[in-house]
């Protein structure tokens, strides 16, 4: 009775959170600041779960903002600094209006600069959390660093996403831990492994750039400004984590001598131009260390209990260090056609030497005409004068190579060549997924690989032949594949059939043409009666989990019609190409 | 402006002042031949063309006159000069007294130069221009000009004929002879004017004529001289009026920039001008504390390195435990899909989008797409483009991640085999009706009712089309066909059928609409037959009892004479209203019916024995869909629309109240035991109760996809079944354990399929057979069927 009443919305959810005008106004920020602050500092509306409660009884869409979460952003030395700023442009503006020159000179010299190492600390407490995290951060800077010059986006941005990608990317190259690339038509993606973590990023075909309009740049240079800050810091944690200068001293400095294109260019710029050459390697902390072989201690049976793991470890080891050196040994030369620095980049990252016509770019170490290279790499469908010590392949090749960790036969990679389909590394198929069959050749030679390789180097001769046995292979994949897919299904019903069917079986025995018709009535009845049980068990689901039943079985089935919709559109362009080359064949 | 009178002589002599003056700033020598001589004008252009005077050359004295009105309006500075350069002693001398007289006849003066000036309106305004050039003039002239006699030409005794009419329209002196009058009061008669022809010839002859004006005043004819043209002209074209004034003097710029002798301002420099500021000695003294103290440092140059950014080691491995990690979980953003075949460059041909799929593609909504992009196949890599909406995607992603609010998301990975729940096989639960076996055909409509005989021998069947049948289980015969006669009953439809349990009776009870007839039908073993029909023949009433009790239901036995005697009749139950349902009592001496309009009498409990009906209940609860007796002990379910009661007979009261959760109940069956039962409902529900544990339902189950119509019970196995609308009745194994903590177990094991449809009913009825496992049920479709 005497209880006091409690006040609704006085604690609870209600108090744990705050609609985003009521923390810019706490804050006392424009709502752009608050944006700006909002990208630094890392801090994003959260959903609350009854947003009704949240709301004080109202259902109108806010989005909220932990309380917490303001309160934290409250103490930031860096609104002070946007409040500094916000003094500046008005001082300036005033300057400027009244053509005050020395005072705006004075004023654009005393313009107030913030640091976000703190931030980066705050966001980061570890260094596995940021290199967690690199994934948008290094999407951004190698965009801002391929755009090009523009009122759009302030160069110094660009500059320096620049320069810090570059100084990645040699990072990557030192330390070989580049896995896998894949050009789409978006842009190249590429995949490293950094300190056990996986960094995937995108590079956009850098040409024809269209800047849209539908984009607000300033949102994208708050992210960029932070960004590059934590690319550095990471940056310069990963060099020294593999003893390079930081920044990044090229083995031979002063050496190489200036280029025809380098005349015009300053110290500095004629350095960072050579940088971005990747040709050259870096300078190492401790002089001609060298690295060491890590050998993989193998541990005590007892410890790990699980002797097949500490193989399997071993075997990843070995092929991770087969991929790592996959170019050892090869000198390339890029044409001008191909993009150099994609192909530089990757050639170098695993271990092979790379070089370019002059004229393409700075940096290049030997000419076309030299005789000890290897391969040529060529996206044009005929060239005149070619060495016949070198292949000549198109770039596709050196991304195929290293998404199979082996170097592939180059026949179809020839100029001029159709080239064989382009398959993403990334997806990793699990069951029921299609399986282009391009994919499951080569699943299926990485499994076999010892037996298959030889046939592979016997594998030349016209290309009609070849034609016919790509064909036949791609059948008896297709088979193959067909197989487990019943297989899988019926696998279960086949073990239970079993035992009940074994009588017939013995009578099948006696005649067989017989049997067959009557087994395969007997297994549809069978499978028509585990669907009935099946259907009548489904009945007995509970309401709540029926739902969530429904949905599982409902984007079971959309994924198995997918399958299937490629598996037949697969089928028929194979049947239209078969007919296609018969009917050549007849005419010739 | 100021103007003078003139009247009289001190008139004349103002006016000869002022043209002097004029006079003076010309060629002043020329003057007085040029003013009388007006004939010759010839002769004397040369000179008239510096004297301004000599306008109208026709007039003896008049253009003067005319002119000092000019003058007089013209400018005072005009004035001023003639009045400085008076220094004549009559002027002098009549000065004052001629300014005296002005007041007094302005009126007339103005009225008469206004008039006067109408034809050489143009002339008068460049009085002005006029007046200061000749200013200038005069201050460069006066010294070069030799100065000639002033006085040669003033004549005091030049005639005025000054008309003095004043202003006014000249037409009305149209009439008079003269045209006004001139300042002495004597007319001014009209000058001679020829008529039209002497115009004429005046035209043809006088080569001036066409610079002949006249003067409207005095009606004499002015011949203009070329000055007077030139002038004219030149205002005409707004040139200066006079040809000969310069416009364009050479400018003499006595304080050049080039040669500056004298200083422009004379004053004596300032103190403060050679004494330092103090002010400034201040700020200065300020400045140099500051860098003394160090507050205050000289600007750097900037270096290179400062601009850069510096990097450190943020990260010591160290130090990882110092660092407070944040104060909650962070939820970080997903990240980017990877991607799949079909984002290549040069995907497998099957990932291309055929025309139709490309077309679905461009309909959708951008938002609702499962890929972001067209897939393209592009021969070499040198061809592939530039993605359009690369930047986009990174905005967006950049928006997704400061904007987008996150919530943490429980992701399952839930086998779907795992929420299947763990029953037993099917097929380890057999016996249970698994096929059909038997189809029973001969009703020709709707078959609503069925029910087995004790020993599982006969089936008896109401149907929609006014008749029921008795078949042989086993072999499928229709054994008996009793049609109803219509008559007095109207509504011929067989509502319920109900065979008496007691194994030693063999009775059928049949409602049809508001009667419940009890047939005989006379098959199978001829003891029981017999014996059912002797004991009802015994039977006599007893009146006391049968008095003062009110009847609910009216008990006629029909004669063995009676035609309908044969067909089995033997007793007919009149309600006051529609039967729907009647159900015996386990022991066979009890039947209730139903009326489910009967309001407080919708349920009657009629006993056998002693033929009489009583009313259990004395207000309605609600509409009754069924009822049924507890199998052993003496209960009576009622079920209305969404309740099941359940009645203590003894006791006569509500033992219990189920909640069906349902919408409106269709059927109910009793387990043998007792303590459970099931209810099938409208809303396609199948609710099992247990009696003993909760007034809800234990499980409901909705295996139906349309409304159940009738659900049954195995007096042995444990079966039941459910009959629906959808065409199915499905067997469901219901294990009543002795042991009370153990619950029932319900599997389903059989959907049995065979009716077919007919006007949105299917099955209708189902029933087990007493002691084997199968299933009887019936139909729309007019069948009843047996399911082994």
């Amino acid at each position: 009775m005497g209880r006091e009443r409690r006040k609704k919305y006085e604690k609870g959810e209600a108090t744990a959170f705050m609609s985003r005008n009521q923390a810019i106004n706490k804050l006392q920020l424009t709502l752009a600041d608050f944006r700006r602050l909002c990208i630094l500092k890392g801090i994003y509306p959260h959903e609350p779960k009854h947003k009704k409660r949240v709301n004080k009884g109202s259902t109108v869409h806010k989005t909220y903002y932990l309380v917490k979460d303001i309160n934290f952003l409250a103490h930031e030395p860096i609104i002070n600094k946007f409040r500094e700023f916000k003094h500046f442009v008005r001082r300036l503006k005033k300057a400027i209006n009244k053509r005050n020159k020395d005072a705006e000179q004075r004023i654009r010299n005393n313009k107030p600069k913030y640091k976000l190492d703190h931030i980066v600390r705050e966001r980061y407490p570890s260094f596995q959390d940021a290199l967690g995290d690199l994934d948008d951060c290094l999407s951004m800077c190698f965009l801002f660093g391929t755009m090009p010059q523009g009122a759009r986006v302030h160069m110094e941005y660009i500059n320096h996403a620049r320069k810090l990608t570059v100084e990645f990317m040699h990072y990557i190259i030192a330390s070989k831990s580049l896995r896998k690339v894949f050009i789409s038509i978006k842009g190249i993606y590429f995949q490293a492994e950094v300190m056990g973590q996986q960094l995937t990023w995108v590079v956009p075909h850098g040409l024809g750039y269209q800047h849209p309009d539908d984009v607000d740049y300033r949102v994208m240079q708050t992210f960029v400004e932070f960004y590059t800050t934590l690319l550095g810091f990471i940056n310069f944690k990963l060099y020294h984590s593999i003893n390079l200068h930081y920044p990044p001293k090229l083995e031979l400095d002063a050496a190489t001598p200036v280029d025809e294109n380098e005349e015009n260019m300053t110290e500095k710029e004629r350095y960072q131009e050579r940088l971005s050459a990747l040709s050259q390697t870096l300078r190492s902390l401790d002089e001609g260390g060298g690295e060491e072989e890590v050998q993989l201690d193998e541990f005590p049976a007892v410890e790990t209990d699980d002797p097949d793991r500490v193989e399997k470890a071993k075997v990843e080891a070995e092929k991770i260090k087969k991929l790592q050196n996959l170019f050892k040994g090869l000198k390339f030369f890029l044409n001008r056609e191909v993009p150099r620095e994609t192909l530089v980049f990757i050639i170098r990252s695993f271990g092979g030497d790379v070089s370019w016509h002059k004229s393409v770019a700075v940096g290049a170490t030997y000419p076309e005409s030299d005789e000890s290279i290897t391969h040529q790499i060529v996206d044009r469908p005929q060239t005149k004068n070619q060495y016949l010590s070198r292949y000549y392949v198109q770039p596709q090749w050196v991304f195929d190579c290293v998404n199979n960790t082996s170097l592939l036969p180059m026949e179809s990679y020839f100029p001029g060549a159709t080239l064989p389909p382009h398959l993403s590394p990334f997806v990793e198929e699990a069951e029921g997924d299609y399986v282009p069959p391009e994919r499951q050749a080569l699943i299926n030679r990485q499994l076999g690989l010892q037996e298959d390789s030889g046939v592979e180097e016997d594998e030349e001769g016209s290309e009609d032949e070849e034609e016919d046995e790509e064909e036949e292979e791609e059948e008896e994949s297709e088979e193959e594949e067909e197989e487990p897919e019943k297989g899988r299904g019926k696998r279960k019903r086949k073990h239970e059939t079993e035992a009940a069917t074994a009588d017939q079986a013995k009578k099948l025995n006696m005649s067989v043409e017989a049997g067959a018709p009557e087994n395969f009535n007997v297994e549809q009845k069978l499978q028509r009666q585990t669907m009935e049980e099946r259907r009548l068990a489904e009945m007995m689901i509970p309401k709540k989990k029926k739902r969530l039943y429904d949905k599982i079985m409902f984007a079971k089935k959309k994924k198995n019609q997918e399958t299937r919709k490629l598996k037949e559109k697969r089928e028929a362009i194979e049947t239209q190409k078969k007919s296609e080359s018969k009917k050549k064949k007849k005419k010739q | 402006m100021f103007r003078l009178f003139i009247s009289g002589r001190a008139t004349r002599v103002l006016t000869s002042s002022s043209t002097r003056n004029r006079m003076s700033s010309k060629s002043r020598s020329k003057r007085k031949p040029d003013q009388f001589d007006f004939v010759d004008k010839g002769a004397n252009d040369s000179d008239s063309s510096e004297s301004e005077e000599s306008v109208y050359s026709g007039l003896e004295e008049e253009p003067d006159t005319s002119e000092e009105d000019q003058e007089q309006s013209s400018d005072q500075s005009d004035n001023d000069s003639s009045d400085n350069d008076d220094d004549d002693d009559d002027v002098t001398l009549d000065d004052k007294s001629g300014l005296e007289l002005s007041t007094e006849q302005r009126k007339e003066l103005s009225t008469a130069s206004d008039d006067e000036l109408n034809e050489i309106n143009d002339q008068r305004y460049t009085g002005n221009v006029k007046s200061q050039n000749r200013k200038q003039r005069k201050q460069i002239t006066v010294k070069t000009a030799d100065r000639p006699d002033e006085y040669d030409y003033d004549s005091s005794d030049e005639e005025d004929i000054r008309n003095t009419v004043g202003n006014i329209p000249l037409e009305w002196y149209r009439e008079y002879p003269h045209i006004g009058y001139d300042i002495e009061g004597n007319r001014l008669l009209k000058p001679e004017k020829g008529d039209q022809l002497d115009e004429f010839l005046n035209k043809m002859d006088n080569p001036n004529y066409w610079r002949t004006v006249t003067n409207k005043m005095t009606g004499q004819n002015v011949v203009l001289s070329k000055e007077d043209l030139g002038l004219i002209q030149n205002l005409q074209s707004s040139k200066h009026p006079d040809s000969m004034a310069e416009n364009y003097q050479p400018w003499i710029d006595f304080f050049t920039h080039e040669k500056m002798i004298h200083p422009v301002t004379n004053h004596p420099q300032h103190k403060r001008s050679f004494i330092p500021s103090k002010w400034e000695k201040l700020k200065v003294g300020q400045m140099v504390h500051a860098l003394k103290m160090g507050w205050m440092k000289p600007t750097k140059a900037k270096t290179e390195e400062e601009e850069e950014e510096n990097f450190y080691m943020l990260w010591k491995e160290d130090e990882e435990s110092e660092i407070t990690r944040r104060y909650r979980a962070h939820l970080p953003a997903p990240k980017m899909p990877l991607p799949s075949h079909a984002e290549s460059y040069n995907p497998p041909p099957e990932y291309l989008l055929t025309k139709e799929e490309e077309e679905k593609w461009q309909n959708m909504e951008p938002e609702e797409r499962r890929m972001n992009f067209l897939p393209q196949k592009y021969s070499s890599l040198r061809l592939v483009p530039a993605y359009k909406r690369f930047i986009n995607e990174r905005f967006e992603r950049c928006l997704d991640l400061y904007l987008c609010p996150r919530k943490p998301k429980i992701r399952m990975n839930i086998n779907p085999e795992d929420l299947i729940p763990k029953l037993p096989k099917p097929r380890d639960l057999q016996p249970f009706p698994t096929a059909q076996a038997i189809v029973y055909r001969g009703h020709s409509d709707i078959v609503r009712t069925i029910s087995v005989d004790p020993t599982g021998q006969w089936l008896v069947s109401g149907s929609d089309d006014g008749s029921v049948r008795f078949w042989e289980v086993s072999t499928g015969r229709c054994m008996k066909s009793i049609t109803m006669e219509t008559g007095s009953l109207g509504n011929m439809c067989i509502r319920s059928v109900a065979w008496n349990p007691h194994p030693d009776v063999s009775l059928v009870a049949i409602a049809m609409g508001q009667t419940v007839i009890l047939v005989n039908p006379g098959l199978g073993d001829k003891m029981v037959t017999n014996n059912t029909d002797n004991v009802l023949h015994s039977f006599s009433p007893t009146e006391e009892e049968s008095m003062g009790k009110k009847v609910y239901a009216d008990w006629s036995s029909i004669d063995t004479s009676d035609k309908r005697f044969e067909n089995g009749f033997r007793l007919l139950l009149q309600h006051p209203k529609e039967v729907s349902q009647v159900t015996w009592h386990g022991r066979g001496d009890y039947f209730a019916s139903v009326m489910p309009k009967g309001d407080s009498m919708s349920v009657l409990i009629h006993q056998l024995s002693r033929r009489r009906s009583q009313n259990p209940f004395n207000k309605s609860k609600g509409m009754v869909q069924c009822v049924l007796f507890h199998p052993v002990r003496p209960f009576l379910f009622v079920a209305t629309q969404r309740y099941v009661r359940v009645y203590n007979l003894l006791k006569q009261e509500l033992s219990k109240k189920l909640m069906t959760n349902c919408k409106w109940v269709s059927s109910m069956a009793v387990h043998s035991g007792g303590d459970n039962i099931i209810i099938g409902s409208y809303d396609c529900r199948l609710s099992w109760f247990d009696l003993d544990v909760s007034t809800k339902p234990y499980q409901t189950l909705r295996h139906h996809k349309r409304a159940v119509r009738a659900v049954n019970y195995h007096r042995k196995y444990p079966l039941f079944a459910s009959a629906s609308d959808d065409g199915t009745v499905i067997v469901c194994h219901g294990m009543v354990y002795n042991d009370l903590l153990k619950n029932p177990l319900i599997v389903p094991v059989k959907i049995l399929k065979g009716h077919a449809i007919s006007h949105d009913l299917g099955v209708l009825d189902c029933v087990f057979h007493p002691s084997q496992p199968w299933v009887f049920s019936c139909g729309a479709d007019t069948t009843i069927r047996l399911f082994t």
